[in-house]
């Protein structure tokens, strides 16, 4: 299976619930897809097509918080990246994908303390990076946490 | 009766090297859960890199292991090369090859160190960390440092490796075969470490599937994995080498293929020296386009993974890095649970991260108690090992 072929499949399988697909090079393709779908598509890429779960990483952009699940299919030496927005900065919500695989489950913590996204269904969400006494709602990830200067006169 | 106990490590502890907080809960002598707190080395590298141009994030990420110094860069300067398909000479990839060989092997024989101290094996943890020191000499050499390598850079490598020095680095290396052989001996032909390791701490090859693991760790148990192999990068499809697997999944299986993969490594060396061609090392590559783009390493642990966001300046806007051990890390309650907590150091090390040391503190109320004495104590270890002699016949 090669890339295109395994695109084809993917958009055959899930039609106009896949958003864009741009294939930027044999080894590299992007999708993008309703954030309510991630869950069936994760589960087809993983379990169906028996892919490799890289990992998850969100970026802080214009238009909302992007999450982008990495799977990388090692027989044939590409990879694939699914991307959901999330418009809502204020109230960012997607389902978990713990259900389908446990190597989410420290990435989803990851995010959700660094991004302040909730994943809906996901029980342990405990901080894993940020100390016990964080405050809540600083996300330090997004673009509008400044990192504070430090004093060396204070210290 | 059962009595469930909780046992605290850490999070700053005389023998561990890197903080974090395990909490085992133990039956008796067996662990029936464990939770682990990690982020007491929480540096934010990744919100830095986004404040730092392209040159200046490879030497932040160069300083996120001391180990991986040279995985994390090459991962990182692969995302930015493929973001704008910046091309790399090939005698470039070369050297980085050679690099990252040099790097698994000093890796592998920390761990093997490590791991016979953990154990309490302290004539590999010497050896182990004595003959290390070739390697690190070698790289001495090749790029100028022990550790923190500075070689990598976007479209290229640093430095050349002069042809003078070559012979240099083939004598070390004959001179380390030898020391690895005999190292191999007292690892793989030694008994009571068959009597420890073997069959403990098993990750089944679903697990290792599911929880998407990585390098060693996975290969360990029958998952036929190697980002060098899978996804070919610098020069590893250009020449001949070996996937080491084995199907077990306990702690000895994960030493045989850290053993054995150091052969490899050693052959890789060889054969780039060799066949590395003359040329430029650098194709000078001037601004970075906006886009995004992934780049694979294998470091010694697992597959590293960049993600490198651009838009056009300077500077990444999102830079996601994420290190092998993130993924195997969270095996440790399908392996722990259900072993004796004499033997979650030696499982939890078996991942190589770098930093389980298991101390018990206990508080003994002489009163009434029959003490055991150092006499005692020998006479028993005594007994034991010959009870493992009769039965493993020898």
């Amino acid at each position: 299976m090669n890339i295109d072929e395994a695109l084809k499949n993917i958009t055959d399988r899930f039609g106009s619930r896949i958003l864009i697909v741009s294939r930027r090079s044999a080894k590299r393709a992007y999708m993008d897809i309703y954030p309510k779908d991630v869950v069936d598509v994760v589960r087809y890429i993983f379990k169906d097509m028996a892919f490799r779960f890289n990992i998850a990483s969100a970026v802080d952009d214009f238009d909302g918080l992007e999450i982008i699940y990495h799977f990388s299919h090692d027989a044939a030496n590409f990879v694939i990246s699914v991307r959901a927005l999330l418009k809502d900065k204020n109230d960012p919500h997607i389902d978990t994908i713990t259900e389908v695989t446990r190597s989410a489950w420290w990435i989803e913590r990851e995010i959700h303390e660094l991004f302040g996204i909730e994943f809906d269904g996901n029980k342990d969400l405990r901080p894993l990076l940020l100390p016990d006494d964080w405050p809540s709602g600083v996300y330090p990830l997004r673009k509008n946490f400044v990192v504070p200067k430090r004093d060396s006169r204070k210290e | 009766m059962s009595h469930k106990a909780h046992v605290p490590i850490g999070p700053y502890h005389p023998l561990q090297e890197e903080p974090e907080f395990y909490k085992l809960v133990v039956d008796g002598e067996t662990v029936v859960d464990v939770d682990v707190r990690i982020g007491y080395n929480h540096r934010g590298i990744e919100k830095i890199s986004e404040s730092k141009n392209f040159d200046q994030s490879i030497f932040i990420v160069e300083r996120i292991c001391g180990i991986c110094s040279s995985s994390h860069p090459i991962a990182c300067v692969q995302a930015i090369e493929d973001i704008a398909d910046i091309p790399v000479p090939e005698r470039a990839l070369y050297i980085r090859t050679i690099n990252q060989e040099l790097e698994r092997i000093h890796s592998h024989l920390l761990w093997l160190g490590l791991a016979g101290h953990f154990l309490g094996y302290n004539t590999v943890f010497m050896w182990a960390w004595k003959y290390r020191e070739l390697i690190c000499d070698i790289m001495e050499t090749v790029t100028g440092n022990r550790q923190n390598y500075a070689m990598l850079k976007v479209g290229g490598v640093r430095r050349d490796i002069e042809k003078e020095h070559v012979p240099y680095i083939l004598s070390r290396l004959d001179e380390l075969l030898p020391k690895l052989d005999m190292l191999k001996g007292a690892v793989l032909d030694d008994p009571v470490l068959h009597a420890r390791l073997k069959g403990v701490g098993v990750l089944t090859k679903e697990a290792a599937i599911d929880y998407a693991t990585l390098g060693p760790v996975a290969r360990a148990s029958g998952v036929d994995i190697d980002v060098r192999r899978d996804h070919p990068y610098a020069a590893y499809d250009k020449i001949k080498w070996n996937v080491i697997t084995r199907e077990e999944g306990d702690v000895f299986a994960k030493t045989v293929v850290r053993i054995l993969e150091m052969y490899e490594s050693a052959s890789i060396i060889r054969q780039c020296l060799d066949k590395m061609p003359q040329g430029p090392i650098d194709s000078n590559p001037k601004d970075i386009p906006a886009g995004e783009g992934i780049g694979l390493a294998e470091a010694p642990r697992g597959e590293c993974f960049h993600y490198v966001k651009s838009d056009g300046t300077n500077s990444p806007i999102r830079h996601k890095i994420r290190a092998p051990t993130y993924m195997n890390f969270p095996t440790f309650r399908e392996t722990v649970v259900g072993e004796t907590i004499s033997d979650a150091t030696i499982i939890l090390a078996g991942i190589d991260p770098c930093y389980c040391c298991t101390e018990r503190m206990l508080i003994v109320d002489t009163k009434d108690k029959d003490l055991m004495n150092v006499e005692k104590l020998i006479k028993l270890s005594q007994e034991k090992t010959a009870r493992i002699k009769e039965k493993m016949g020898l």
